[in-house]
């Protein structure tokens, strides 16, 4: 059952009088607890891609439906309570609030629902016993290692149960280990919690995680070059 | 939640959070101060009551007017009271001790202006010694006079030196009255110049007038003038308001210089809040993409900028307001000779605040309209 539905996408920018071509005409779906990760070589339009489909951008023409709303319809007002109830976020640089403790920066989405303080707390600890840093509640993101920032961001964008999980390089930041830690996370958001991940990565190792992957090159959508796919999978 | 970020984000680079405080203070102090001393020029015309007028020469204040004058100002329906006095512009030792100084007929003047308080023994001594005199408690203190202490004047109109005996201390029923004057007979004076200049006798230099109902200054005041229009000695009579304010008039360039000034001073406070407010926001444009990506529209980003910008505009009008009470002291300590009350007004405390919201306000404008506008992807790009 298809979740994203993206029909005819284009997207360019504007750089003095030059126009440039991002995304050209881009057909894809993408289907429920689905886990996809985004390829190809820096510049090919991945992360715009994935701006367009998370609601932060708009596309020059095309459609994109997410669980049947189509999104490039909506005003910004509408996009951003849109994103906060349906989309999570997860950064290559985690981009926690550094002056909010790890239990606030998770709070933090669920003060634009309805909930009442103590259904916040809860909650927020929840997700912080999901990526097992209830021992960090009150660390400041600058107290935190790079892996533990990045689980603190998942646990951010898990908190008000979105259906849709976006990943702009997650692993792009961290060492190793942390990596592993974070790709299973991930995973497991997909096959136990029925998540949709996108995931942009230009790491491998990490797209081997992905039940599939696709390939964008020069902002269209093509076949990966055969030592991806070898590295891949 | 959105407090906490406002606040914490204020102090998250503390020298500059602090120096810019401390800016502000500085900015909201000058102004606070150069407030005063245009409420200090003004002080004359805020005490005056609006049931007092007061008559003088209508071609000049330096010219007298006949004694002969009270008995028919007494005469004209509405007036209650009566009394008159010389400026009488003598100096104390050297003439770098400059104080007011004034003849006055006692009994109805102190009547008149029952603001200055004086003990009812202080009052009867006075009265009683026709070379007694009253001095102002910040006169008195200036010159560490005490009541019994002989005073001598030297005059300046009416020459020679004038032998004095303090017998009363007045204080000022309010913060805006003069406590710098000093008062004594005019019969002393008059019956010393009969005596060295008799041309000089039985003239005063103004009247002072009490009537019945404020509302009707204008009508006496205009019977008063009438009965003298013919006369060799016309009279212009006036409020005393407006009386004081003739005497400000005459410094109302230097007035609005002044307050031209305290105007500069918060517009170039508010420069550097928004230079600083600029450098902060331009920091954490990524921060505040991330809040947009997270659903917080541009309404949420901008009350966190406005709200981090207030904090410190109000921390540093704070500081400055509370260092306005003793600065003004000191100030009014040293220019006491020129401005006998230097108080800092409850008026320039509620423009101090003011300012400090002011500058807080549109030091956070560019700011919140550059935040508001940056779109997301690029400032999330300013991160990476």
């Amino acid at each position: 059952m298809t979740l994203v539905e993206i029909r005819n996408v284009s997207k360019s920018y504007i750089k003095g009088d030059q126009t440039i071509p991002v995304l050209q005409n881009i057909n894809l779906s993408i289907g429920r607890k689905e886990f996809i990760a985004l390829m190809g070589p820096s510049g090919s339009g991945k992360s715009t891609l994935l701006n367009l489909i998370a609601g932060l951008d708009s596309a020059d023409s095309g459609v994109i439906s997410v669980d049947g709303m189509d999104i490039s319809s909506l005003s910004q007002r509408d996009l951003a309570r849109w994103r906060s109830l349906h989309v999570g976020f997860i950064f290559q640089f985690y981009n926690l609030i550094p002056v909010l403790t790890a239990f606030e920066n998770v709070e933090l989405p669920l003060l634009l629902t309805g909930l009442t303080k103590r259904q916040r707390r809860e909650h927020a600890l929840t997700a912080l016993q999901l990526v097992k840093l209830e021992d960090r509640l009150d660390h400041y993101p600058g107290q935190l290692s790079g892996g533990q920032q990045q689980r603190v961001a998942i646990a951010r964008a898990v908190v008000s149960d979105p259906t849709l999980l976006v990943a702009d390089e997650p692993t792009g930041d961290l060492d190793r280990v942390s990596a592993e830690d974070v790709l299973q996370l991930m995973e497991r958001l997909s096959a136990d919690l029925g998540k949709t991940v996108i995931m942009v990565t230009h790491d491998p190792r990490a797209a081997r995680k992905a039940h599939r992957m696709q390939f964008l090159d020069k902002g269209v959508l093509a076949d990966a070059p055969e030592d991806t796919l070898s590295e891949c999978f | 939640m959105l407090l906490k970020i406002l606040f914490r984000n204020a102090f998250r680079h503390k020298v500059r959070t602090t120096l810019t405080i401390c800016g502000i203070a500085v900015a909201i102090l000058a102004f606070g101060l150069l407030r005063t001393v245009v409420t200090a020029w003004y002080a004359g015309v805020e005490a005056a009551s609006a049931n007092r007028l007061i008559t003088r020469n209508a071609t000049s204040l330096v010219f007298p007017l006949p004694l002969a004058y009270k008995d028919k100002i007494r005469g004209v329906e509405g007036v209650t009271r009566v009394s008159y006095g010389n400026w009488f512009g003598g100096v104390y030792i050297t003439e770098r001790n400059f104080f007011a100084n004034f003849a006055v007929e006692p009994g109805a003047y102190l009547k008149q202006y029952p603001e200055y308080v004086l003990t009812d023994l202080e009052k009867e001594a006075f009265l009683r010694d026709r070379r007694g005199c009253i001095a102002g408690a910040n006169l008195a203190r200036r010159f560490g006079w005490k009541v019994g202490d002989s005073i001598t004047l030297k005059g300046t109109i009416f020459p020679g030196d004038w032998e004095l005996v303090l017998r009363g201390i007045y204080r000022g029923r309010e913060d805006n009255v003069d406590e710098n004057q000093f008062f004594f007979h005019w019969d002393y004076l008059n019956e010393t110049v009969r005596r060295t200049q008799p041309g000089r006798a039985d003239q005063v230099g103004f009247y002072v007038i009490t009537i019945a109902h404020a509302q009707e200054a204008a009508m006496i005041s205009d019977r008063v003038d009438a009965l003298f229009r013919n006369s060799f000695a016309a009279t212009l009579t006036e409020t005393e308001k407006a009386f004081q304010l003739g005497f400000v008039s005459l410094s109302e360039a230097i007035l609005t210089a002044i307050r031209l000034i305290s105007l500069v001073v918060i517009g170039v406070i508010m420069a550097v809040a928004a230079n600083t407010m600029g450098m902060s926001v331009r920091e954490r444009l990524g921060e505040y993409a991330v809040l947009k990506t997270l659903g917080f529209g541009n309404t949420y980003v901008s009350l966190i900028i406005l709200g981090e910008s207030l904090v410190i505009a109000v921390l540093g009008g704070f500081l400055g307001m509370v260092c306005t009470f003793p600065a003004s002291e000191m100030v009014g300590r040293a220019v006491g000779d020129y401005f006998p009350v230097f108080v800092v007004a409850r008026e320039t405390l509620y423009l101090e605040f003011l300012a400090a919201i002011l500058v807080g306000s549109v030091a956070a404008l560019f700011p919140m309209w550059r935040a508001s506008t940056v779109p997301i992807a690029e400032g999330l790009r300013r991160i990476s």
